[in-house]
């Protein structure tokens, strides 16, 4: 496992669309090297044989008889009324004309 | 004692009789709050117009003779995770501060059956990320048993305003602990069900493989009164499994002869507060002078479970959270560049700093070039500590541990080394892995009087077992029936 570099913290907080001002930069630089190291504990497990656990849904399968991992299961698709777009659009900070404002995306001169 | 300090069975009782109402009930509840929640600060928002309504309909339907359910007129708190229907929910977040869910999570659709009364929603860390609920935007909840002191989180609101007699029970959730660490912190009941029994529809995501929702109480018997009503597959929530719902009142069973109890040997570490250990091996002493037969069992992997939680929790956030934008709901910057901008200063701006930090680690944990080597590997290690409460649990029928290493401690004492912090979820956060569900109950005090909790763990599904165990502890120990004196 490696450890981070400020330049590293500035491509993920990018990733993450996060951004520090240069104090903040080098106190989270210092603190997730410091996790990252603490967490680096697990390459003490040998998990080259080991499946990964993405949930724990095969208890589910366990109990209604079946020894498989669970996929996906698809439900029937059935219309069904959405909430009202007056409700959900009431939360948002811009709405107009039934759809949510943001700032301009496309260029009008084009 | 009066109406506040009592618990929903009894209440039940009361207004079935028509000794009381579920409006003088409610006004009870208010008056203690008007006169300790300015010390405990565990309520983010009051609903008192709205519960009185409730607790008016209840009331007609007590007068009515009608067959009222167990939680009808009983006055809730709602943990600020749990969106409901009109009034704000925040997560303690500035990002949310506006926020008005337009529909009600399947838990309080559920709990609104019962007719219960909500009393208002509880204080957080923000988006349930830490343990200590100083992580909150808005406030800092005081323990009632030391109002100097953290109550635990990320529940603490929940937990805390049970310990103090201004709600008679509530809802938490618990990602790595959430629920299990503030009911010991403060001296109450609260059980993380097996994860899929909830619903988790409308429950504000923060690791969808681990947040399960699950009740604090004042005692083992209202636990299993509200996890009658929230239990149940749900056809909103995929996760949620669909295997019959037993009436949790039947593990109210006091005896535990014939049962296995396994204490697990990693969990006694020096890092361990010795008066807890000692707590935790006078309380298995009592489960065995009842009949259960206690033995040492060893959980190996029991060491690498904070290390693989804050992987998987914080990358399942990152995903999670990537939903605050600004556009949709909540908090936007006002004078951004363009539009990406915008969600750059709308989320820098909102977020609290753990928040962040928790961000960034999951971000760069599912990144090109290290998710093979944080996130995969996470996950190996999540099922090498599944494997070990697998193999436990084919000896064992209940595991009991200590539910945290330390009682509650000092406001403002860990904020600065959040691995410090984090290492406080060290007895939680494995049984989260395993999806277990999982009890804390008060099993006696250290020398400053702050209380212990006694975790019990069982296998996947088996609440009831765990309940029987808890609830044959608290028939012959008095240590729940102990009250906090706030603010003397």
């Amino acid at each position: 496992m490696a450890t981070i570099t400020t330049e590293g913290v500035l491509h993920v907080a990018n990733l993450a669309r996060l951004e520090f001002n240069e104090e903040e930069m080098e106190h989270f630089t210092d603190q997730l090297a410091r996790i990252l190291d603490y967490i680096g504990k697990l390459n003490e497990l040998e998990t080259d044989e080991v499946p990964p656990t993405s949930h724990i849904h095969p208890h589910q399968v366990f109990i209604m008889g079946s020894q498989t991992e669970a996929s996906h299961v698809a439900k029937p698709d059935v219309v069904k009324p959405s909430y009202p777009r007056e409700e959900v659009l009431a939360n948002a900070p811009e709405a107009e004309e039934g759809y949510f404002g943001v700032p301009r995306v496309v260029d009008r001169s084009h | 004692m009066s109406l506040n300090e009592l618990t929903a069975h009894v209440l039940h009782e009361k207004l079935k009789a028509r000794e009381i109402t579920a409006v003088e009930l409610t006004e009870s509840l208010y008056a203690r709050i008007a006169e300790v929640e300015p010390h405990v600060k565990g309520y983010l928002t009051l609903t008192k117009d709205l519960a009185l309504e409730q607790a008016s309909r209840a009331d007609a339907g007590f007068q009515n003779g009608d067959d009222m359910p167990a939680l009808a007129g009983i006055p809730i708190a709602i943990k600020d995770v749990i969106c409901t229907q009109g009034v704000r929910t925040t997560c303690a977040s500035k990002i949310l501060e506006t926020f008005v869910p337009p529909y009600d999570a399947t838990v309080m659709t559920k709990l609104h059956a019962q007719g219960i009364v909500m009393l208002g929603k509880t204080n957080m860390d923000e988006f349930a990320m830490g343990s200590s609920t100083e992580n909150s935007a808005y406030q800092v909840t005081h323990n009632p048993w030391d109002l100097d002191t953290i109550p635990g989180g990320s529940s603490g609101g929940s937990a805390a305003v049970v310990s103090a007699d201004i709600a008679v029970c509530s809802l938490g959730s618990d990602t790595g602990g959430s629920i299990r660490q503030p009911a010991a912190l403060c001296g109450v009941v609260g059980m993380k069900p097996t994860y899929g029994r909830v619903s988790r529809y409308g429950l504000v995501a923060f690791a969808s493989s681990l947040d399960q929702i699950g009740p604090f109480t004042k005692d083992v018997t209202d636990c299993a009164l509200l996890l009658n009503a929230i239990c149940g597959s749900d056809a909103m929530d995929a996760t949620s499994v669909d295997v019959p719902v037993p009436d949790f009142t039947q593990g109210l069973i006091n005896d535990v002869k014939g049962l296995k109890i396994g204490i697990p040997k990693e969990y006694f570490t020096p890092a361990l507060d010795p008066e807890i250990a000692d707590r935790v091996h006078t309380a298995t002493a009592v489960l065995e002078s009842l009949g259960a037969t206690v033995e040492e069992i060893s959980l190996p992997h029991t060491e690498y479970a904070i290390a693989t939680y804050y992987i998987i929790a914080p990358a399942e956030a990152s995903a999670n959270l990537a939903r605050y934008d600004g556009v949709r709901y909540g908090y936007r910057n006002e004078s951004p560049e363009d539009l990406i901008d915008m969600y750059k200063k709308t989320r820098s701006e909102a977020f609290g700093e753990e928040v962040k930090r928790r961000i960034m680690i999951g971000t760069f944990a599912l990144s090109a070039g290290y998710q093979d080597a944080y996130y995969r590997k996470a996950q190996k290690a999540r099922t090498l500590i599944k494997s070990d409460f697998d193999a436990a649990f084919e000896k064992v029928d209940v595991i009991a541990t200590p539910t945290s290493p330390t009682p509650a401690f000092k406001i403002g004492e860990r904020t600065a080394d959040p691995l410090q912090m984090y290492l406080s979820d060290v007895m939680t956060t494995p049984a989260s892995h395993a999806g277990l569900p999982g009890i804390s109950v008060p099993c006696g005090f250290v020398g400053n009087g702050l209380p212990v909790g006694l975790q019990l763990l069982g296998a996947p599904f088996a609440e009831e077992k765990v309940l029987q165990v808890a609830y044959t502890f608290e028939q012959n120990t008095d240590h729940h029936r102990q009250k906090p004196e706030i603010g003397t």
